[in-house]
């Protein structure tokens, strides 16, 4: 980006997903990471480190405000320069664009990026409560409060607008047109479940490994119609670190420093309700002329995410991401809006989304899911499992996506994970993709090999 | 005395915490957890504010919407200040009926309506209005629910100032059992 420092990520460190950790508070889980991280960098000393950027979605979860003041005590990087983030759902991703920041700007050389969540101090239906507090409170939670709830909704409309006015768009009867789609639907998102869970059994850090069968994801039971536990994440305990360079330092630190080519953030309405019924912003590669009937973004779509890539593509100089990408690790929290999510990052025009799954594109070609999937391997997306299959410990979620992506981009997998079958092989570029709060703020960072 | 009660299973923990206040966690990890409740109760004196009209509307089986003064964009759900131009916005009557724009059934919830699934949550939206309004959805189970549907608001005879004051229904036809 002219102007601007280049920023690369020299090491990470994950500490394992898991339901709950009763044998860490957060500020030993981020501190187990942050050793991980420090032991792939041996030159780097912790005085090396000036600045930090911490990351936790919620001060209800943690029961501690100024959690981020005390994990910067526990790593004793006082007195140096920190800050907590915040960002909803995208809190990871946006902290690393923080420690991106602090570095591009000439700042810093180095800065520390750390994140983590406690979400096993309430009980899952408590936590729930807690997640939908990120809705507005006059208007929204009291209606029934519920996260699965407002994604449903959403999808609902993406399957309306794609699928009935689509591919079932010549069945008359508007009521078996409806149904016929969401049960294409469901098919659809149940080959993201079974992609991300089969996935998951090749990463250590996962939460919820498992080989997981087209009728196990299609059977499993309903949360909110068409969403059912497969395809939703769950929550966990984790935390991530991810330590940012200067191109003047990197070098000392690793022989392997991935450059972090692109920036993008979006953001919209907090209610759903208020969403624009407007026109798609385009990417140079797209023609107004396909989405004339469309309204945009309405509740199918995530415009933040839209303008998140915009702004990161331009910034990496990505003209066409799906020859341009090698991977992707995105926002899963929904089978619905990983699909969704290719459309709005362009892997794929709006509407194409589900024929994108079902010619097999996302999965790996190393892994056997036991489906027919003919395009397979064509744009990997998810290769660690994702959230659904990982887990979300909102503040860790985008760091572990990062250090996913680093370890992609280092071809240091197998390294790290103890199996390379998940590597994809000759990965030159990545797009790392954090979501929150019903698609109100998403960032998108690109991540390349130098 | 004897001190809490230890178990190898998380869930274990988690009963015994509710029930007895502490317990110890036999990690696998090989350490012991001491977990005790720490119980969290606030009463908030909350303000509506500048969309107070809306909810005292609604006790009055009311539907208040904004328009925008200035560039006449239509809200369904109330804001004092139009997002696309900043202007101030003025109230107006909502139409009682609108129809589905998206829907979902809920069979789990956050906990403070885990009672009350199954329910249904719907945008509605209105003829001349550009936004949305979410409410839920009753007398209509997910089967016979569809985007299009028409539907009417009803509410809550003794208002509580939610925006559950209002919910939605399906409109009958006269002699017809089905929703139209």
């Amino acid at each position: 980006m002219p102007g601007q420092r280049k920023v690369y990520a020299i090491s990470g460190g994950v500490t394992k997903f898991a339901k709950a950790h009763p044998d860490m508070d957060f500020r030993l889980m981020v501190k187990r990471a942050y050793d991980y991280a420090m032991k792939d960098v041996p030159n780097l000393k912790p005085s090396d480190i000036q600045s930090s950027r911490i990351s936790y979605f919620s001060d209800h979860f943690a029961r501690q405000l100024k959690a981020a003041s005390m994990v910067q005590d526990f790593l004793g990087l006082n007195p140096i320069d920190s800050r907590r983030i915040e960002w909803g759902g995208a809190t990871g991703g946006q902290a690393i664009q923080a420690g991106w920041e602090a570095i591009a700007s000439g700042r810093n050389d180095v800065c520390l990026v750390a994140g983590f969540e406690t979400m096993s101090h309430v009980q899952t239906w408590k936590g729930n409560e807690f997640i939908a507090l990120a809705s507005d409170t006059n208007f929204d939670y009291p209606v029934g409060g519920f996260y699965t709830g407002y994604y449903a909704l959403m999808v609902q409309r993406h399957i309306y607008e794609y699928l009935r006015r689509g591919k079932f768009a010549g069945v008359k009867d508007e009521r078996k047109a409806q149904k016929a789609a969401a049960e294409e639907a469901k098919r659809i998102m149940a080959m993201v479940s079974v992609k991300n869970h089969v996935n998951a059994l090749y990463n250590p850090y996962s939460q919820y490994p498992q080989k997981l069968s087209m009728k196990g994801a299609m059977g499993g039971e309903m949360v909110s119609f068409p969403l059912n536990r497969p395809s939703i994440c769950t929550m966990s305990d984790g935390a991530a670190v991810m330590i940012l360079a200067s191109e003047d330092v990197a070098s000392r630190y690793t022989d392997h420093p991935v450059l972090i080519s692109g920036v993008g953030c979006g953001t919209d309405t907090m209610r759903l309700a208020d969403r624009p019924h407007g026109k798609v912003p385009l990417f140079p590669w797209e023609s107004a002329d396909y989405y004339a009937n469309l309204d945009y973004p309405g509740v199918h779509s995530f415009r933040a995410g839209r303008t998140a890539a915009l702004e990161a593509y331009k910034n990496a100089g990505i003209t066409n991401p799906g020859e341009e990408l090698d991977f992707v690790e995105l926002h899963d929290a929904y089978a619905s809006s990983e699909i969704q999510t290719y459309e709005d990052i362009g892997l794929c025009r709006y509407g194409e989304g589900y024929d994108f799954v079902d010619k097999g594109y996302p999965f790996l070609e190393n892994v056997e899911y036991g489906l027919e999937l003919p395009g397979r391997g064509k744009m990997p997306v998810n290769p660690s499992g994702g959230l659904i299959a990982c887990g979300h410990p909102v503040g860790a979620t985008g760091i572990m996506q990062g250090v996913f992506a680093l370890w992609q981009l280092q071809g240091a997998i197998g390294k790290h994970f103890g199996d390379d079958r998940l590597q994809i092989r000759d990965a030159k570029r990545g797009l790392i993709h954090s979501h929150a709060g019903t698609g109100s703020s998403v960032t998108v960072t690109i991540m390349e090999r130098s | 005395m004897a001190g809490p009660r230890k178990f190898a299973k998380f869930r274990d923990v988690m009963h015994e915490v509710d029930r007895k206040g502490a317990a110890i966690y036999r990690n696998p990890v090989g350490t012991e957890d001491l977990v005790v409740l720490s119980p969290y109760n606030v009463k908030y004196i909350h303000s509506y504010a500048e969309d107070s009209q809306f909810f005292l509307g609604l006790a009055n089986g009311k539907l208040l919407g904004s328009e925008c003064t200035s560039c006449h964009y239509r809200y369904a759900t109330p804001r004092s200040h139009c997002m696309n131009c900043g202007h101030e916005t003025r109230w107006f009557e909502l139409p009682l009926e609108g129809r589905v724009h998206s829907w979902t059934t809920c069979y789990f919830g956050s906990e403070e309506f885990l009672k009350e699934t199954p329910f249904n949550l719907a945008m509605v939206e209105f003829d001349g209005v550009d936004t949305l309004l979410l409410s839920r959805l009753t007398g209509v189970k997910e089967p016979d629910i569809y985007i299009g549907m028409k539907v009417k608001a009803e509410f809550r005879k003794k208002p509580r100032y939610l925006i559950s004051d209002v919910h939605f229904a399906p409109v009958r036809q006269k002699g017809k059992g089905r929703p139209d």
